[in-house]
């Protein structure tokens, strides 16, 4: 060793002896500015700011922090100790200034004026901008080796700095180490070290590939983005995607616009992301990228690349995750549409998507919104790709389709169902664009909407501005839809008109009583009804019929009684042979009326032909419903009060028996109170009057001793398959609207003797069931558990039915974990919860 | 402001003529007899029988028995002297002398047609007045100046217009020209324009499917309105260039329009519907006012009095007097 260093290193341990010992602020102050002009640029030797640099500064910088205190600093007047103090930090090589700040904050118990020193001072490095010399440093050094402990050290502080900071401030943190802040102050910091680097670059005159490729060319200047690359991923692995490139990405995007130079860097940046963070790097980019050209400029080919990138972009946010948005999936496959590299994947995860789309098994167990997801993405790349890639590929996409169609269709969930339509109808306009286009009948909600309108044609330039600058523009074109006022008035000047008569002269009359003609006459009684019904080649009469059936079976339940089975057979066999308007519902409605009318005969007459041969489906569901109406019109207290609305009070039902019933017992009970009643109010005076509250109709329950005749039919024969009717086959839909009407019939039973064997035949039938692949039978069944539990009274549930209920419990909780049905989780959570409260309520009074 | 309040429940008739014996095909109010102040009201039955009524008193004065039983389609006075057109079904048209009490049939011309078309007259103050009435042929009219009985010529659409039967006529003579011209509605739903002194089409608009049952015109604002078998009531205008132009339509609820009528003071317009019921529109905006909804059967026409009183004849052997919106 020569002697110079030892000057640098006697400078050293002489300053560091007199802050140990010396409480003479002039002294201090004098020896620590000799030494701070190690760290200036002109003043010292290059050598001997090297050799300070990198043996003395750290000892020195530890030492500084040792002594900070209140009476240290104040040994000179106006903090000017500080200032020299805090200069060390700041001016000093950054990675080990950081390192030591951090150390020390970390090493300081609990909240302190150290504490409060030492975070101010970070605070004024990271606004300095030292983080980005500190990572531009990083970057140059990266070529030569033997520093990767120091970089993981370097890499793990600046990354969850927010965390330690945080862990040791606690309530008095300062805002600028919040996550909120600091991440997209740390985005701003690696810009400007990648702007540090691409300078060097182009400063150093070699291309920057060659140099990345051949890190050691000699002569040239060594820069790697590496160190950028792991803060980068590092950063994505915690979380923080979104605050970091909420940043990011708009200033890369910026300064990519029209350079090749940085394009390179920032390509360079995603490739030496570690394997491990490209994932998290991927997902938020995708999400942060406001559309797919920013995207593919950002990733450049990295999915040619990069084996793990390829992986997360063509299956892991396709296939195995559904979290992605219309906008992140449109960037996704923007991406890969925007290169003709890359075109080939695009075309591939097509066929992908499409056989995951069109397998039964897929759509029988997935949950709805990532059948929404996949269909989305198919309708996108089909947006994408052309009409010739698309007929290279046809056949095996017309494949895909047809088992798609089919297996959609049988599907008993409406939004399953709909979303095959959907995608099949635009599938085979791209494939077969000259053909007859294939056409489904749904009804649109919001969903079928969101998706046409991605395959409807954009505008070329496709900004939502010039979108709403045409609609505004043909708004204004048409101010009104063409009323009557607006098209002739310009025929007729209002000044030629010599009357100039006001609209006010003219009021409307009430208009409201003009409907449609009919002009047949209406049946009057049940038997005319029923014959116009069998026989009437009359259509008019026949439709007059069925209109006023349903009021005339409540006006006559005598003469209803006398035909109801006949009458519930030629209800549930009528056919719209013509068109009426509202056909199903006057049907049900007068089917629901003969069941109120006469119960136990029509359901015992409708069980069995629900289980009988040669119905349709539509007439088994239409059974269904009428049972379940009817029961609930039985049920409701009061039914009569509600029957008796529709029909005129001379010949209402309970007219006709209280009549009779005031016949035949020959007093009036209720009368004379009436009477006494109404002399005492007119002898009151009153001077004000609570409102009066109408009693809640209260009767029998009539639906008590019928419950069983809708009941035990429906649930005894579900296991034994026909030939037309298979309900644990293929007509699982049957036997989803079974289990539903079963729970409702079983909660319209609250209150009912047969309440107990209903619930336990119930849970029977649940048990059998409860691994149906079909997700709306299971949400039946849980229904029907639901509907147990709230109807069952819970004393004879935990005592008769204990251990069914236990297995139910046990069922019950795995399927809020793990049922793929999102309604069906939410369901058995409910259950879940009905039988806990059960459970408490019954729990403080132990049965003796 | 009227707007929020509730609209005004239906207004009953002012009164009801019963005793036609028959279904009322056709309505005429004129002037009484010896200037008195209320006018009456002719109505022309299936039966054929014309029934002279008396606002005032409601009854009917006297019975025209003319038409051999045949149902009366049309009725209309002449305004010099009290004579009467009626047209008959046993294809006639008959002209009553009623002065004085008298009620003899003067003088007929014999019909070709045995359509349901209505007949037209132009009348002025001159002794002379024209008379359009289907012709001969199936597509034709006939113009006759009356009373010689002269023909004046035959308006006969040229052969592949494809117009069908002649369905309805409106014979008017614009204030400013001297030319008399003849609007008529054919069976294929089309309204024609003819110009009578030069016997050819001026104008042509087709505005309904259905044929023509009935139209309308308003002279002074050149604008009518046709109804048809149809829902759907058409407005239609004439532009200087003497073109018919369609200017909208108007959907009812229940399909079939029997006559269209528009009151003298062209304020308001009264269809007769075949849903038993007459529909009355502000002619000017077209907005419905009011649903009569009295008849129980077709409703087969309407008239306005000068005075601005509505009648409407029906199948139901039922005359409806309404008074409504009256001029104040």
């Amino acid at each position: 060793m020569d002697p110079a260093p030892s000057v640098v290193r006697l400078a050293v341990c002489d300053a560091i002896h007199t802050l140990a010992s010396s409480e003479d602020g002039g002294c201090i102050f004098s020896v620590l500015g000799s030494l701070k002009h190690y760290l200036g640029e002109a003043e010292a030797l290059p050598r001997e700011r090297e050799e300070f640099a990198r043996f003395h500064f750290s000892p020195l910088l530890r030492c500084l922090v040792s002594k900070l205190s209140p009476d240290w600093l104040e040994l000179l007047p106006a903090g000017q100790l500080e200032e020299l103090w805090a200069s060390f930090f700041l001016e000093g090589p950054a990675d080990q200034a950081f390192l030591v700040l951090m150390e020390a904050i970390e090493g300081t118990a609990g909240p302190s004026y150290r504490l409060m020193k030492l975070a101010q001072l970070l605070e004024r490095f990271l606004h300095a901008g030292r983080v980005a010399v500190l990572l531009g440093e990083q970057c140059q050094q990266q070529a030569q080796p033997g520093t990767p402990l120091l970089q993981e050290m370097l890499l793990g502080k600046v990354v969850c700095l927010p965390d330690y900071l945080s862990n040791r401030l606690q309530h008095e943190n300062l805002a600028l180490f919040l996550p909120q802040r600091y991440f997209p102050l740390l985005a701003e910091e690696l810009v400007r070290a990648l702007r540090i680097v691409a300078d060097t670059l182009r400063g150093g005159g070699v291309s920057f590939t060659s140099s990345l490729l051949a890190p050691s060319v000699p002569g040239g200047v060594n820069c790697s983005v590496t160190f950028v690359s792991q803060v980068l991923g590092k950063v994505c692995i915690h979380g923080r995607q979104k605050e970091l490139l909420g940043v990011l990405v708009p200033r890369l995007a910026g300064l990519m616009q029209d350079d090749r130079l940085w394009q390179q860097v920032c390509w360079r940046l995603v490739e030496c992301v570690p394997d491990r963070a490209v994932e998290a790097m991927l997902m938020g980019l995708v999400e942060a990228a406001p559309g797919p050209e920013v995207l593919s400029q950002l990733l450049g080919n990295l999915v040619m690349k990069n084996k793990k990138a390829q992986f997360v972009m063509t299956r892991k946010l396709l296939f195995l995750q559904h979290r992605c948005t219309m906008p992140m999936l449109q960037s996704l496959l923007g991406y890969l549409a925007a290169d003709s590299q890359r075109r080939p994947l695009l075309v591939q995860v097509l066929k992908e998507l499409l056989e995951m789309w069109g397998s039964s098994s897929v759509v029988r167990h997935a949950p709805v919104p990532q059948q929404h997801h996949i269909g989305k993405a198919i309708l996108m790349c089909l947006v994408y790709l052309g009409e010739a890639e698309l007929q290279d590929i046809r056949e095996e996409l017309l494949a895909s389709m047809m088992a798609g169609v089919q297996s959609h269709l049988d599907s008993s969930l409406p939004p399953v169902r709909r979303l095959g339509m959907v995608v099949a109808e635009v599938l085979s306009a791209r494939l077969h664009p000259e053909g007859p286009p294939l056409k489904f009948q749904y009804e649109k909600d919001e969903l079928t909407c969101e998706m046409l309108a991605l395959v409807a044609p954009r505008p070329a330039d496709g900004g939502p501005s010039t979108l709403g600058l045409s609609a505004a523009s043909v708004a204004t074109e048409t101010p009104a839809d063409g009323s009557w006022d607006v098209s002739t008035a310009p025929v007729q000047p209002e000044g030629a008109d010599p009357e100039l008569d006001s609209d006010d002269e003219f009021v409307p009359y009430d208009m409201s009583g003009d409907k449609e003609l009919r002009s047949s006459k209406a049946p009057a009684y049940i038997r005319d009804c029923l014959e116009a019904l069998m026989t009437s080649e009359d259509r008019e009469r026949w439709e007059a019929a069925l209109r006023v059936l349903e009021g005339l079976v409540y006006r006559s339940p005598v003469a209803t009684r006398e035909v109801s089975v006949e009458l519930a057979q030629v209800l549930l066999h009528l056919e719209e042979k013509s068109f009426v308007a509202g056909f199903e519902a006057l049907c049900r409605g007068a089917l629901v009326a003969v069941t109120v009318t006469d119960p136990a005969r029509v359901a015992e007459y409708l069980t069995t032909q629900f289980y009988a041969l040669n119905y349709s489906l539509r007439q088994r569901i239409d059974i269904l419903d009428v049972l379940t109406l009817a029961a609930q019109e039985l049920s409701r207290p009061g039914c009569h009060s509600t029957a008796l609305q529709w029909s005129p009070p001379s010949l209402g039902v309970q007219g006709e028996s209280a009549l009779a019933a005031s016949q035949l017992s020959g007093v009036v009970p209720t009368d004379w109170k009436a009477v006494v009643e109404l002399r005492i109010r007119s002898k009151t005076r009153r001077f004000s009057k609570a409102s009066s509250r109408l009693d809640p109709a209260c009767g029998p329950n009539k639906f008590n001793a019928v419950a069983g005749c809708f009941f035990f039919p429906l649930i005894q024969r579900f296991d034994r398959p026909m030939a037309t009717f298979d309900l644990l086959g293929d007509d699982h839909l049957v036997l989803g609207r079974l289990t539903h009407t079963l729970g409702a019939l079983m909660y319209l039973a609250v209150n009912t003797t047969v309440a107990v064997s209903m619930g336990k035949a119930l849970l029977e039938f649940v048990w059998a069931l409860r691994f149906h692949a079909d997700a709306y039978v299971r949400q039946g069944l849980l229904s029907a558990v639901t509907a147990i539990l709230l109807s069952v009274p819970a004393e004879r549930l935990l005592g008769e039915l204990s251990e069914e209920v236990l297995e139910a419990r046990a069922w019950l909780a795995d399927m809020a974990e793990e049922d793929p049905d999102g309604e069906c989780r939410a369901l058995a959570v409910r259950a879940l919860l009905l039988a806990e409260k059960l459970r408490d309520r019954l729990l403080p009074h132990p049965s003796p | 402001m009227a707007a929020p309040i509730l609209p005004p429940p239906l207004p009953d008739p002012q009164f009801v003529l019963r005793g036609t014996q028959s279904a009322v095909h056709s309505l005429h109010f004129c002037r009484g007899a010896q200037g008195q102040g209320h006018p009456l009201l002719l109505s022309g039955s299936l039966s054929g029988l014309v029934h002279i009524w008396s606002l005032q008193t409601r009854r009917a004065l006297t019975t025209l028995d003319g038409h051999r039983g045949q149902c009366v389609t049309w009725l209309q006075t002449l305004p010099h002297g009290h004579q009467l057109l009626s047209q008959g079904r046993d294809l006639r048209l008959c002209l009553w002398d009623l002065a004085e009490g008298r009620n003899a049939v003067v003088d007929s011309v014999r019909l070709e047609s045995m359509g349901f078309c209505r007949s037209t007259v132009l009348a002025g103050a001159q002794p002379r007045w024209m008379l359009a009435m289907p012709g001969r042929g199936n597509d034709e009219v006939e113009i006759l100046e009356m009373p010689s009985k002269t023909s004046v010529c035959t308006l006969k659409p040229e052969a592949d217009a494809k117009l069908g039967m002649p369905m309805c006529l409106k014979l008017w003579q614009a204030d400013s020209s001297p030319r008399p011209r003849l609007l008529a509605g054919y069976e294929d739903g089309s309204v024609v324009l003819w110009d009578v002194s030069e016997g050819k089409v001026c104008s042509r608009v087709t505005c309904h499917t259905e044929p023509v049952m009935g139209l309308d015109f308003d002279s002074q604002k050149a604008r009518g309105v046709s109804g048809s078998a149809e829902k759907a009531l058409a407005v239609w205008s004439l532009d200087e260039q003497q073109s018919l132009k369609a200017c909208g339509t108007h959907e009812v609820t229940n399909p079939g329009i029997a006559d269209v009528t528009i009151r003298p003071d062209r304020k308001l317009l009264a269809t007769a519907g075949w849903d038993h019921r007459v529909r009355i529109f502000h002619w000017r905006t077209m907005k419905p006012l009011a649903v009569l909804d009295f008849h129980t059967a077709t409703v087969y026409c309407v008239a306005f009095a000068d005075d601005g009183l509505l009648a409407s004849g029906s199948g139901d052997q039922r005359i409806s007097v309404w008074s409504l919106y009256q001029r104040t």
